[in-house]
Formats: C-alpha cells, sequence, structure tokens
C-alpha cells in the first residue's frame, strides 16, 4: 500500500493549486455545489411557482423545461452548455462557469418539483383565507403560502445539495479542476496507488455529504410539527407561563 | 447564432449506426444493471431486517457509504482499483472478456442496490408488524414469512419509487463513458469530435434519453392509475 501518495498531495486535494494558481480540489467542489444551489433555488422557486399557475402559457413551459431536463442525463446537460455557449457568446465560456450553468439549470428543475410539492402541501384554506382578508394572490404567496411552504422544503433542499455535491465530480470531463479531475490528475502522475487515491476521495465526499444527509434528517424530525409533540408542547407552555386564560 | 444544422450526417450512415450501437450498450448495461441492484437490493435489506447486530452494521455501513459518494469516483474506484482488490486470475479472466463493462455494471448496481435497498425498506416498515408476527406464529421461517407474505405486499407499494429508481440508474449508466463503455453519450461524444456535428448529435442523444424517461413515467403513472389505489389498509 502506498499511503504517502495520499498524504503527500493531500493539500492538492484540498485547494488545487490555490494561493499560486486558480482555487481547485475540495473547495470547488463546495463552491460549484453551493453556487449552484443558490442560482438553483431561484430558478427552481420561478419554475415552481409557474408549475401552479391556472394560465396554461404560463405552465406549458415550465413543464416542457422540468420534463426535458429530468429525462436528461447531467453529462449531457454538461457538454451541451459547453459545446452551445461559444456558438451564443462568440467567445469560450471558462469550464468551471459553463459547468455551474448546467448544474443550476439542471438542479433548478428539481427544485421546482420540490417548490410545487410544498406549496400543495399547504392547505388551500390559507391562501382563500388570504384573498378574502383584502390582499392579492401575490401577497398571500409572498407573506402567507411561501414562509410556511419554504419551511416544510428545507429538508428536500438540503437532499437536493447533497445529490448536487454527488455531481459537482462530473464537471471532470470537460476539465474543471474539482476534486475528481485532481484525483485523477494524481492517478496519472504516480500510477502506482489508485485504490487508495479513489477510496481518500470517496471518504471525503462521505464526510460533507453524509454530514448533510444527518442535518437533513435531524432537521425533517424538528420541523415536522405532527410526529413531534415538542413544538405544540413548547408553544402551550408558553402560553401557560404568559397567560393565565389557557389554563 | 451563425451555425447550419446538418440533420443527414447524424441520420444517415456511419454516425446513424454508432448512435444506434450505443443506443443498444446503453439500455443492455442498464437492464443488466437493473436486475442485479434489484437483487442485490432485496439480500441487503433482508439482512438489515434480521435484527441480528453484524448484518445490520454492515448494511447500514454499505447503504450510508454507497449513497453518500459520487458514482464516478466509485466507477474509477473500482476500476483503477481493481488490480489491488480482486485475485490475479478474476483480473486476466476479466481483462480477457469486455473488462469496461464489467466494472460499469458492477458499480452501477452497487451504487443503485443501495438506494434500492433503503426505497424498500421503506414499504416493508409500511407493512403492519403483525403480518410478520403472524407469519412467524404460524410456523413459518423469517425467511419464508419475509419472501411469501412480507416481500409481495412491500414491492407492490414500493414499484412507483423503484421505477424512478430505474429511471435515474438510465441515466447514471452514461458516466460509463469515462472508463471507455461505448454507450449513447460515448458515442454522441465521439461523432462530435469526428464531424464537429455537435449539435445534432447531443440533439438526437439528448432526445432519446428524454424518450426512454417518457415511455417509463407513462409506465408508471398507468400503474399508478391500476393498482396503486386497490391497495388499502
Amino acid at each position: 500500500m502506498h499511503w504517502d501518495v495520499v498524504w503527500n498531495n493531500m493539500e492538492y486535494f484540498m485547494l488545487g493549486r490555490f494561493p499560486d494558481g486558480p482555487l481547485g480540489g475540495l473547495a470547488l467542489s463546495i463552491a460549484l455545489a453551493a453556487g449552484g444551489i443558490f442560482f438553483a433555488f431561484w430558478i427552481g422557486l420561478v419554475f415552481g411557482l409557474m408549475r401552479l399557475s391556472k394560465r396554461w402559457y404560463v405552465r406549458i413551459p415550465s413543464i416542457i423545461y422540468i420534463e426535458i431536463i429530468r429525462g436528461t442525463p447531467l453529462l449531457l446537460l454538461i457538454f451541451w452548455f459547453y459545446f452551445l455557449s461559444p456558438i451564443l457568446l462568440h467567445r469560450p465560456m471558462p469550464e468551471a462557469r459553463s459547468t455551474l450553468a448546467a448544474f443550476s439549470v439542471f438542479t433548478g428543475a428539481y427544485v421546482a418539483e420540490i417548490v410545487r410539492a410544498g406549496i400543495q402541501s399547504i392547505p388551500r384554506g390559507q391562501m382563500e383565507a388570504a384573498r378574502s382578508s383584502g390582499i392579492t394572490y401575490m401577497q398571500g404567496m409572498t407573506s402567507v403560502v411561501l414562509p410556511q411552504a419554504l419551511r416544510n422544503m428545507i429538508p428536500s433542499f438540503v437532499n437536493q445539495f447533497v445529490s448536487l455535491t454527488k455531481d459537482t465530480s462530473l464537471a471532470f470531463i470537460i476539465g474543471v479542476q474539482e476534486l475528481t479531475r485532481t484525483a485523477t490528475q494524481v492517478n496519472n502522475r504516480t500510477m502506482n496507488a489508485p485504490a487508495e487515491i479513489f477510496f481518500t476521495i470517496a471518504v471525503l465526499y462521505f464526510i460533507i455529504c453524509f454530514g448533510l444527509t444527518q442535518t437533513s434528517r435531524y432537521l425533517e424530525k424538528k420541523l415536522s410539527y405532527k410526529t413531534s409533540g415538542k413544538i405544540r408542547r413548547q408553544v402551550i407552555e408558553l402560553l401557560e407561563d404568559n397567560f393565565e386564560v389557557v389554563k | 447564432m451563425n451555425y447550419e444544422f446538418n440533420w443527414m450526417v447524424v441520420l444517415t450512415g456511419e454516425y446513424r449506426d454508432w448512435i444506434i450501437q450505443g443506443l443498444i450498450i446503453t439500455l443492455k448495461i442498464s437492464a443488466i444493471s437493473i436486475v442485479l441492484s434489484l437483487l442485490l437490493g432485496t439480500v441487503v435489506t433482508t439482512l438489515r431486517m434480521t435484527k441480528i447486530r453484524i448484518f445490520e452494521w454492515i448494511t447500514f455501513s454499505y447503504i450510508e457509504f454507497f449513497r453518500n459518494t459520487p458514482l464516478l469516483i466509485q466507477i474509477f474506484f473500482w476500476y483503477f482499483g481493481s488490480s489491488m482488490i480482486f485475485p490475479e486470475s478474476l483480473n486476466q479472466w476479466l481483462y480477457a472478456h469486455d473488462y469496461e463493462f464489467a466494472v460499469g455494471v458492477f458499480s452501477l448496481t452497487l451504487y443503485t442496490a443501495a438506494f434500492i435497498a433503503e426505497e424498500i425498506r421503506s414499504g416493508i416498515i409500511s407493512i403492519p408488524k403483525e403480518q410478520m408476527e403472524s407469519s412467524r406464529a404460524t410456523g413459518l421461517s423469517f425467511v419464508q414469512a419475509m419472501s411469501y407474505v412480507v416481500l409481495p405486499q412491500a414491492f407492490r407499494i414500493v414499484i412507483p419509487t423503484l421505477i424512478s429508481q430505474f429511471l435515474n440508474l438510465i441515466k447514471n449508466s452514461s458516466l460509463v463513458m469515462t472508463i471507455g463503455v461505448m454507450d449513447l453519450t460515448y458515442m454522441t461524444r465521439q461523432i462530435e469530435s469526428y464531424s464537429f456535428r455537435g449539435f445534432e448529435a447531443f440533439t438526437v442523444a439528448t432526445l432519446l434519453y428524454i424518450a426512454i424517461s417518457l415511455i417509463v413515467s407513462f409506465a408508471i403513472t398507468l400503474y399508478n392509475r391500476k393498482y396503486l389505489r386497490l391497495i388499502r389498509y
């Protein structure tokens, strides 16, 4: 076994050539995932709301976007962005930026479905009550329905973030210097420790993803009113402390 | 956008044959992996349900580790690391046969089985505990009770989610191009670098993948309409 190869290159795996060159390695993977989920959230919010519209000319484009993206492998989408951007923009786009665009558009479709499910989980009466108290549909959405729906969606968002973190490994294919790319580079250079290198990389991804998965499980338990009476009990205790009427 | 489309390049002649070959490989690798991962997933779940500490531990670590690491890394691990992990004779045999394809099937199966095991487990949990207890009380062994009573009911419930796992598997199978399996994505990449007809090739491939997904999603909807509402507890 040649674990020394792994230890000697640990800094490269973590940061790439960072202080002297561009950011790479695990740091770039995390940056890509975080950037991707940020843009995907806004894309998903818009398309998720469009998906629920009563007007067909708003709803249909959203359905087409969601279905096409969900039916396409991410790898093909990365190729699409990589080969499409020079023709549309008349100059080549940096690899990292083009994969970031691919990740955002790809994850956006999945987030749109999460947003739709989240909004549908809020009872219809909420919107009706908001409308009948005189506020517009937009106001009702932003100040009554969405705050509740977004709260329910948090665990699903975290799960989506986990799968995006795993998917950033695909950026390797067009030459982005992220964790997987650094691993294959070190592997090609040394040639004597492939199992050790890829096992270490797997463990690095595992630490991040497993941590996030556990967080999402914890949030799921904590955020659901129905399964744990704890929050309800806390509210009742709070009321009892402050208002004697409740007793 | 000044790009002249020439669809005839990819719809006739040699390149069309490449796409068809690629599609066949994609379907073949997906079909084999689906069957194997379903079998492995069932075995893993059954072991997890035995309540024997050591089995629970092994299956739990397997499921968590394989679900939380990227498939690409797993493929590279088995592909480049196989010479250190597997015995020499097996490697020699694999090199003589279709080594890349075998590694592709192996890693896709291990990855998907971890997801399938969790789906099946949630199906089993949704079956009332009394079913298991009463079948044990009538004298069936654990394995018999599992295979005749609990699993058939659990499978009926989880089939829609299993099918979406299969859909993911078909899309994930595009990653095996990185180790040189000539699947649909590999072939379109090949056409792009041979002819610079990237758009046409990628469009055709994307449409084929979407067609596969739509057919499978349609099957789920049909299934939901026909069977799912008949299940009552």
